[in-house]
């Protein structure tokens, strides 16, 4: 089975025996996997450990990619709440939209979303050294996004968006202390976290815009350009100590 | 600010026919009590300063410090006390919240004192734990039902698969303490002591030094909201994992690490940049019900391939009977629940001091509900908040835990003097800072020594109190009520405990 590429039907089977035979096919050495009728299993490439690639064909179920370390997860649907939860490397990408605390606490790998996402994701969002998770949100999210963030890249282009409607979330970056987002369109004063602020953009955020929104289009096959077109709101934490003046030494 | 009207809380008292201005006191106090004027020759003190934590009188040669209560006394008032006028004087001063170190210090009934144990006599023999077989090792983790066993040729075989179970050769823990909110060494003597000993340390939500994953087999590492340092290698090499939901310093409410504590190694722990605020909610944002918690418990039984037990800790709040009934159904291997007088390194005072309830009322509470639904089998209970000696260990066991966690203990052990100004980071005990200047005061030689001292002089003690009562394994011991009766309790206490009081037949 050694390079190989597997098939698996896994319709009616529980998350623990399909994780179990995940875990052993990539113990084998299978490089590529695809699971077709996924509806709602969870934990899916929790504890994998390898570079190895699996295609979804169906509806994982919560906390897909949680604790994941290497493989690369494309969905070919929509993903539930909780994908990428506390994910240390590696990709998902999701042909669909998400549900909400996507990449809950994420401290490394990459989230690319094509449409929307639920509440609170990159919640928790951490950079160390050179570990820096990345999502990419081609529709909108809802409220909380980017809470308590403390490193990483939130990236959200609205492209599911009518024209002329813009993001609606509230609390965007609340509690967030490090990392950077950037919302494609415009948002209101109101929207924003007490912790955040917008920064004019220069040319190291216009160069990583590029390559996230280039590899986003290459994904799902759009037109980056045409993406990068209209300006970009970016925040960032206005300090890395939010709560340092609340208490009475 | 014009004038502080804060008054010193302690006073130094320097016998100056003993002070021989060696300066000791000097370089011990991280505040800057103690001042030397070399012009003079004499050591001075400020002690406004001063936090009462007797590091330059123990360490004195001559021993000429003695810390004293600072005498200046209000008119007397039952109502308004001097703590209270203190702690509005410091508000109005700085606008911020009150900080406290360490576990709640109000006079709120402390039922393990109105407690006493039973001994044999005459009727049932008591047991010599020095000359008789006297079993404290305890299993921690789910039990089954019923085993199934079948007879094969070499004998009985256990058809039953039982879970991941931890095995502690004495029914304590050490509690949660987080590198970063203690030191390196502290850390480092919990670790080793816990291997010696042959028990189990928690890492707290602080992550796992590099360091220290030699004693993974003896470390239950944390998952806390803000998932600090978990990452699959931390998840791997822990014996257990624990989901933690609250603290009975701080029930309902998170934590903050400063960011002036988050050093290049703390950093490196914790995994996040220097200097940067560790910010840990109280809620996980993934878990909003029973359900979501089985969601997580069963996360990290997949992210660990099922091999390690799950355990959830939690506070002791008013409803913590139906909430461990739900921490059981939910899967967890272990409930850790921690009281009122629970520890901490930095808690609001107003929480620490007025929410939550003691953990003797929450032993007995969970115990009998999960008796009555009949899943105490399915889970071990671990009590702690402030378990001072091994007395409390028995009766804590007597009221239905498995085992204990202790923490503020151990700390002592290592030389704290409960001085609750842990969020300073200038702890004269080199325990509660990161300051190398201080943490070096903390030997882990001497350290692992003394907490493995504590360990066996319990051990041997919580064996006497066994072998008192005619008990020769501490498993007959848990829930065992009878063994337990109440002094100074009213009837609505002594139903909640689920004892009698003394006396009763």
């Amino acid at each position: 089975m050694e390079g190989q590429k597997l098939k698996l039907d896994v319709s009616g089977m529980h998350y623990r025996e399909l994780n179990a035979r995940l875990r052993q096919m990539v113990q084998n050495g299978v490089q590529c996997i695809e699971l077709y009728n996924v509806c709602g299993q969870r934990y899916i490439a929790s504890n994998l450990g390898k570079p190895v690639e699996i295609h979804l064909y169906g509806t994982p179920g919560n906390d897909l990619a949680a604790f994941m370390d290497g493989p690369r997860i494309i969905v070919h649907g929509n993903a539930q709440d909780g994908c990428g939860n506390t994910m240390n490397s590696g990709e998902v990408v999701v042909h669909g939209r998400a549900g909400d605390v996507t990449g809950y606490a994420m401290r490394g790998g990459r989230i690319f979303i094509r449409d929307d996402v639920g509440y609170r994701v990159g919640i928790h969002m951490k950079e160390y050294q050179d570990q820096r998770p990345v999502i990419v949100i081609g529709g909108t999210a809802q409220p909380f996004l980017g809470e308590y963030m403390a490193g990483g890249v939130l990236v959200v282009l609205g492209l599911t968006l009518a024209p002329g409607a813009r993001h609606t979330a509230t609390y965007i970056g609340t509690g967030m202390h490090g990392g950077v987002m950037y919302l494609r369109g415009e948002v209101a004063d109101h929207q924003l976290g007490r912790e955040v602020a917008r920064m004019p953009l220069d040319e190291a955020d216009r160069a990583l815009l590029a390559q996230l929104v280039g590899e986003y289009a290459a994904y799902f096959g759009c037109d980056a350009e045409r993406i990068l077109d209209q300006p970009f709101t970016k925040l960032a934490p206005l300090s890395s100590r939010p709560y340092g003046r609340l208490y009475a030494y | 600010m014009s004038l502080n009207l804060l008054a010193s809380e302690f006073q130094v008292v320097r016998d100056d026919t003993r002070c021989i201005a060696c300066q000791v006191c000097v370089r011990q106090c991280a505040n800057d009590v103690h001042a030397y004027d070399a012009e003079s020759d004499v050591v001075y003190s400020d002690e406004t300063r001063c936090v009462g934590c007797h590091r330059c009188a123990t360490l004195c040669p001559t021993r000429a410090l003695t810390i004293r209560l600072a005498l200046h006394e209000f008119r007397p008032n039952a109502n308004w006390t001097p703590a209270a006028l203190y702690n509005l004087y410091k508000q109005s001063q700085t606008g911020g919240v009150l900080l406290s170190g360490m576990g709640c210090d109000q006079p709120y009934p402390v039922y393990f004192d109105h407690l006493l144990l039973n001994a044999s006599q005459v009727t049932n023999p008591s047991i010599d734990p020095l000359r008789e077989p006297m079993e404290l090792r305890t299993v921690i983790g789910r039990r089954p039902g019923r085993v199934e066993v079948t007879q094969g040729p070499e004998g009985l075989r256990l058809e039953t698969r039982l879970g991941p179970h931890l095995v502690l050769e004495t029914p304590i823990l050490f509690s949660a303490m987080s590198y970063g909110s203690i030191s390196y060494n502290a850390c480092l003597s919990l670790a080793r002591a816990a291997k010696e000993c042959g028990i189990l340390y928690n890492t707290g939500e602080g992550g796992l030094h590099p360091t220290l994953y030699e004693y993974g087999p003896w470390t239950i590492a944390q998952v806390a909201s803000g998932r600090f340092g978990v990452h699959p290698e931390y998840l791997r090499t822990a014996a257990a994992l624990e989901i933690k939901i609250g603290q009975g310093a701080k029930p309902g409410i998170g934590g903050h690490l400063p960011g002036e504590k988050v050093t290049a190694d703390v950093s490196r722990t914790r995994m996040i940049p220097e200097g940067t605020d560790a910010l840990s909610p109280a809620p996980h944002h993934d878990i909003y019900s029973i359900e979501d918690l089985r969601q997580l418990i069963y996360a990290l039984k997949e992210a660990t391939n099922y091999e390690k037990p799950v355990g959830v800790k939690v506070a002791a709040v008013h409803h913590i009977a139906p909430i461990a009934s739900g921490i059981a159904r939910a899967g967890a291997d272990y409930i850790a629940i921690d009281g009122l007088r629970g520890g901490t390194g930095a808690a609001p005072t107003v929480i620490r001091n007025h929410v939550g309830i003691p953990i003797e009322l929450a032993i007995a509470a969970v115990d009998q509900r999960l008796r009555e639904e009949g899943i105490r089998h399915q889970v071990s209970l671990i009590a702690g908040g402030s378990i001072r000696s091994s007395a409390d260990v028995v009766k804590a066991i007597a009221l239905g835990a498995d085992a204990v966690y202790i923490a503020t203990a151990a700390l002592v052990a290592m030389g704290c003097h409960l001085c609750q100004k842990c969020y300073t980071g200038k702890c004269n005990w080199g325990i509660a800072t990161q300051d190398p200047y201080l943490t070096k005061r903390l030997n882990p030689n001497i350290g692992v020594r003394r907490l493995a001292n504590l360990i066996r002089a319990w051990s041997l003690e919580i064996k006497e109190m066994l072998g008192g009562m005619g008990l020769n394994a501490i498993e007959s011991l848990r829930g065992n009520r009878d063994h337990l009766r109440g002094v100074g309790l009213n009837e609505v206490e002594l139903n909640a405990l689920g004892i009698q009081a003394a006396g009763a037949a």
